[in-house]
C-alpha cells in the first residue's frame, strides 16, 4: 500500500521559518484533510512535497513508498507517484492539456501514451470537462471551475498513489466541487489513492469525505483527529489551537521533539 | 570606389531596356549613398564592413551575375532536384511554381484551372517570351511596391536581379492553392544572390504567396514532409555551422550572400497572404528587403520565417496606402549557435481608417543575437488608425543577446497605437507545472517552447502550414538536445538554477539539512 510520510519537515522561505516540523502520514485509500488559517503554511507544504523552488528545506524527512523525495526533482517525485492539484494552476499558452498529458504519460512509461485517448474520454465525461477545454492551452483563460476540473482531470488521468489537493474547492462552484470530489473519492476507495486534501473551510469536507482532519497552525499540525475535528473548527474557528506560546517556539525544541 | 557596380557595369548586364535602364538608375543611386558602415545605428550589428570589402576585391568572394553569353553557357540546372522535391511536398497542391537558382529563374509553371482563374507567373527579364517583350506594361510593374528601396543591399538587388519574377493575379480572381516559389541557394557554390519577386493582386482578387529561401543542402533540416537529398548534395557539417557570421564572410569562401526584395502590391478589396521561409544555412550571409503597398480596404497578411543564416536581416515595410486597409505581420524566427536574426519593421499608415497588426515571436539560443526594431508610423492623413505591434523574445541560454526597439511617429490625434515587448528567459511557473506531472525537464522545454510559437504560427498566412512552420521552428530545439555534453550539462543547470537539492547533495539531502537545522 501506498504510503506518503512526511517527519519533523521544517521549511523556510525568503528569509521565513513557515513549517516548524510537520508530521504526517498518508496511507493508500485514505483521505486526509489539512486546514488552517492563512499563513498557517499550508501552500508551502503542498509546495515543498512536489519540491517547487524558493523554499528551504531545513529539516525533516518526506517520503512516498519509501522513496525520499526531498531528493528528487519534480518531475522525479511525480514519477514517484505523487501529485500535486495546484490552487492556482499556471497557465501555460500553446501547451494544451491533451499534449501536456500525452507527454506525462509517455514520460511515466513506454508506450502509456497509448492509454490517454481512452482516459481522457471517460475522466472528462465524469468531472463534465468539455472536449473543446482538452485542446486548450492549458488554464489560458480558464475560469475558476476549469481550472480545478481541469486538476482533478489531470489527477484521474495520470493515477498517482497520493495526490496534494492545494485548495481545491476555491473557485468552484457547488456542482464542479461535487464532480470532483465524487472523483478523488472514488480514487480513494477503489484505486487506492491517498489524498492530503489541504482547505481553508470546512464546505469541501462535506463532499469530500475525510477520514483524518489536521489542524495547521504557524506551521506545525497543532491537532489531529476523526472528521468530527471538522465540525468543531466550523463551530468555533481557530482560535482555540492558536495558544500565545506555540508563537515562539524554538528551533531547538523542535529539533528535540523530531 | 564601387567599380563593381558602376553605371556601366550595370548598363553591361542582360535583359530587356527596361530593365537595363532601371538597373543604370539604381547604380547611380547606389554611386549617390555609398555603402554603409557599421557606424551607423541601423547597421550596428550587422557585418557591412566585411561584405563590402569581399564586394569591392577584384575577384570577390561574390561572383556577380555577369554576360549573357557566359550564363547561357551554363546549364540550366534540373528543377526537379531533391530540394525542389522536397519542398513540394511539404506544401501539397499549388496553383503556380516558380523555381530560380542563384537567382535565376530555372522553372514556371502554371496550374491550367488557375491560369484561366487568372494567375500569370512571368519571368520579366526573359525575352524569350513574346508577352513579356510586347507588353509594355510589365516594365512599370517593378517596383510597384518598392518604389524607394531604402537601402545600398536593396539597390543592389535593383541592379543585379537578372531574372525578377513576377506573380499577377487578376481583379477578382480567386486562387485556390497558394502560389510557391523556391529560391534556391547552392550551398556549395559561392556568390552574390539577387532574388527579386514581385506580387500583384487585382482588385477584390484573393491569393496567398509562399517565397522559400533556402540553401540546397538546408532541406535536410526541413519539417516531417522533407525527403533524403541525394548523395551527391553537400551537407553543412556541424562544425561548420557554428562559425561566426564575421568569419564566415571572411575566411569561407563558399558563404554565399543573398540579397532578395519582395515587392507586394495588394489592389482595393483584394486579399493577399505572402508566406516568406528562409532556411538558408549557416553559412549565408542574408540582407532582404519587403515592402508591400496595400490599397482601399485591402489585406495583406505577411508571414515571416526565420531559422537560417549567419546574419541574416528582414525590413519590412507594409504601407497602407488605401482607406480602410489592412496590414497584419507575424514572424516566427529561431536564432541558435552564433547566428544573428535582426529584423526591423515600418508599419506606415498613410491613408485614413487603416489597420496594423504585428506580432513576432523569436526564440535565441547558444550565443546567438536577435535585433527586433520597429516603426509605427502614423501619417497626417491617417485618422482612425488602429496599429498594434509586439515583439516577444525567448531567451533560452545565459549567453544569447536580445535587443528589441519599438518606436511610434504620429502625426494625427485620432489614433490607438499599442506597442508590447517582453524579452526573458523560460517561465519557471511554466516549466515547474510541466515538471509536477511528470515531465522530464526537456521535454517540458520542448513543450513550452512549441506553444510560444503557437499563436504566431496560427496567425501566419497560407492555412494548414501552421504546424509545420512551428515544426521547422522548434526542431531547432530538438537538434540542442541532442548535441554536446556540455550544453546537456548547462540544461540541466538551468532546470535546477534555483535547485533546492544541488548534485552533491542528491543522496543524503535529508541529513545534511537535518543537520543545518540544529
Amino acid at each position: 500500500m501506498s504510503e506518503l510520510l512526511v517527519e519533523g519537515l521544517m521549511v523556510r522561505a525568503g528569509g521565513e521559518i513557515i513549517l516548524r516540523g510537520v508530521d504526517l502520514c498518508v496511507r493508500g485509500g485514505e483521505v486526509h484533510a489539512v486546514m488552517g488559517p492563512n499563513g498557517s503554511g499550508k501552500s508551502t507544504l503542498a509546495h515543498v512535497l512536489m519540491g517547487r523552488s524558493g523554499y528551504e528545506v531545513m529539516g525533516g524527512r518526506a517520503s512516498l513508498n519509501g522513496v525520499d523525495l526531498l531528493a528528487l526533482s519534480p518531475f522525479e517525485r511525480a514519477q514517484a507517484g505523487l501529485f500535486l492539484a495546484m490552487q492556482h494552476p499556471t497557465e501555460v499558452p500553446g501547451v494544451s492539456l491533451a499534449d501536456l498529458l500525452a507527454e506525462a504519460l509517455r514520460a511515466s512509461a513506454p508506450g502509456a501514451e497509448k492509454l490517454l485517448a481512452e482516459r481522457l474520454a471517460v475522466e472528462a465525461e465524469v468531472l463534465g470537462v468539455p472536449a473543446e477545454l482538452l485542446e486548450r492551452p492549458v488554464n489560458v483563460d480558464f475560469s475558476g471551475g476549469e481550472q480545478k476540473r481541469g486538476e482533478a482531470l489531470q489527477l484521474a488521468v495520470l493515477r498517482p498513489a497520493v495526490a496534494v489537493l492545494d485548495e481545491i474547492d476555491s473557485g468552484l462552484d457547488i456542482d464542479a466541487l461535487r464532480h470532483v470530489s465524487r472523483r478523488i473519492e472514488r480514487a480513494a476507495t477503489e484505486e487506492g489513492l491517498g489524498v492530503l486534501a489541504i482547505t481553508h473551510f470546512s464546505r469541501l469536507l462535506s463532499e469530500l469525505h475525510a477520514d483524518r482532519v489536521h489542524i495547521l497552525m504557524r506551521g506545525r499540525i497543532a491537532a489531529s483527529g476523526g472528521p468530527e475535528l471538522a465540525d468543531e473548527l466550523e463551530r468555533d474557528g481557530y482560535e482555540r489551537w492558536s495558544q500565545p506560546e506555540e508563537v515562539a517556539v524554538s528551533l531547538g525544541r523542535l529539533s528535540r521533539r523530531r | 570606389m564601387l567599380e563593381r557596380f558602376s553605371v556601366a557595369a550595370a548598363a553591361a548586364l542582360p535583359g530587356p531596356d527596361w530593365l537595363r535602364c532601371r538597373r543604370e538608375g539604381a547604380a547611380a543611386a547606389l554611386q549617390g549613398i555609398g555603402f554603409p558602415t557599421a557606424a551607423e545605428e541601423v547597421w550596428r550589428y550587422s557585418p557591412v564592413g566585411e561584405i563590402r570589402s569581399a564586394l569591392e576585391q577584384p575577384k570577390g568572394v561574390f561572383p556577380l551575375p555577369e554576360a549573357s553569353a557566359e550564363r547561357s553557357g551554363k546549364s540550366p540546372p534540373d528543377c526537379r532536384s531533391a530540394a525542389v522535391e522536397s519542398v513540394l511536398r511539404r506544401f501539397g497542391k499549388s496553383s503556380g511554381l516558380g523555381v530560380i537558382r542563384n537567382g535565376e529563374v530555372v522553372s514556371v509553371w502554371v496550374d491550367p484551372v488557375a491560369a484561366e482563374d487568372g494567375l500569370e507567373i512571368v519571368p520579366l527579364a526573359d525575352a524569350a517570351l513574346s508577352t513579356t517583350a510586347t507588353d509594355p506594361g510589365l516594365g512599370s510593374v517593378l517596383a510597384e511596391a518598392a518604389d524607394d528601396l531604402p537601402d545600398a543591399f536593396g539597390l543592389l538587388n535593383d541592379v543585379f536581379a537578372t531574372a525578377p519574377l513576377l506573380v499577377r493575379v487578376r481583379a477578382f480572381a480567386r486562387l485556390e492553392h497558394p502560389v510557391l516559389v523556391v529560391n534556391l541557394v547552392d550551398a556549395a557554390s559561392s556568390g552574390g544572390v539577387f532574388p527579386r519577386l514581385l506580387v500583384s493582386v487585382g482588385e477584390a482578387a484573393e491569393a496567398q504567396v509562399v517565397d522559400v529561401v533556402c540553401s540546397d543542402s538546408s532541406l535536410l533540416s526541413g519539417t516531417g514532409g522533407s525527403g533524403p537529398l541525394s548523395d551527391d548534395m553537400p551537407s553543412v557539417s556541424s562544425a561548420t555551422a557554428h562559425s561566426t557570421a564575421h568569419s564566415a564572410v571572411q575566411s569561407s569562401p563558399q558563404s554565399a550572400l543573398v540579397l532578395p526584395v519582395a515587392e507586394m502590391s495588394v489592389g482595393a478589396g483584394a486579399r493577399l497572404g505572402y508566406l516568406s521561409i528562409q532556411e538558408l544555412d549557416r553559412r549565408a550571409t542574408a540582407i532582404a528587403n519587403t515592402a508591400a503597398v496595400v490599397g482601399k480596404q485591402g489585406y495583406l497578411n505577411v508571414g515571416l520565417v526565420a531559422v537560417g543564416g549567419s546574419y541574416a536581416r528582414l525590413r519590412t515595410d507594409c504601407s497602407l496606402a488605401g482607406r480602410g486597409a489592412t496590414g497584419d505581420i507575424s514572424a516566427m524566427y529561431f536564432a541558435d549557435g552564433s547566428q544573428i536574426h535582426d529584423f526591423r519593421t515600418f508599419q506606415n499608415h498613410v491613408a485614413a481608417d487603416t489597420t496594423s497588426n504585428l506580432l513576432f515571436v523569436g526564440a535565441v539560443d547558444d550565443d546567438a543575437r536577435s535585433i527586433y526594431s520597429g516603426l509605427i508610423r502614423v501619417g497626417e492623413q491617417a485618422r482612425g488608425t488602429d496599429a498594434e505591434q509586439t515583439n516577444r523574445v525567448l531567451k533560452l541560454a545565459d549567453g544569447v543577446w536580445a535587443e528589441s526597439v519599438p518606436n511610434l511617429e504620429i502625426e494625427n490625434n485620432d489614433v490607438r497605437c499599442a506597442h508590447a515587448t517582453s524579452v526573458g528567459p523560460i517561465d519557471e511557473a511554466q516549466r515547474f507545472y510541466l515538471e509536477s506531472r511528470g515531465v522530464p525537464p526537456e521535454a517540458a522545454e520542448r513543450l513550452i517552447v512549441d506553444g510560444y510559437f503557437g499563436e504566431v504560427a496560427r496567425r501566419l498566412p497560407v492555412a494548414g502550414l501552421a504546424e509545420s512552420m512551428r515544426g521547422l521552428v522548434s526542431a531547432k530545439l530538438h537538434d540542442r538536445h541532442e548535441v554536446p555534453a556540455d550544453d546537456l550539462m548547462s540544461a540541466d543547470d538551468l532546470t535546477s538554477a534555483d535547485g533546492e537539492v544541488p548534485a552533491v547533495d542528491l543522496t543524503s539531502a535529508g541529513d545534511l539539512t537535518s543537520a543545518e537545522g540544529e
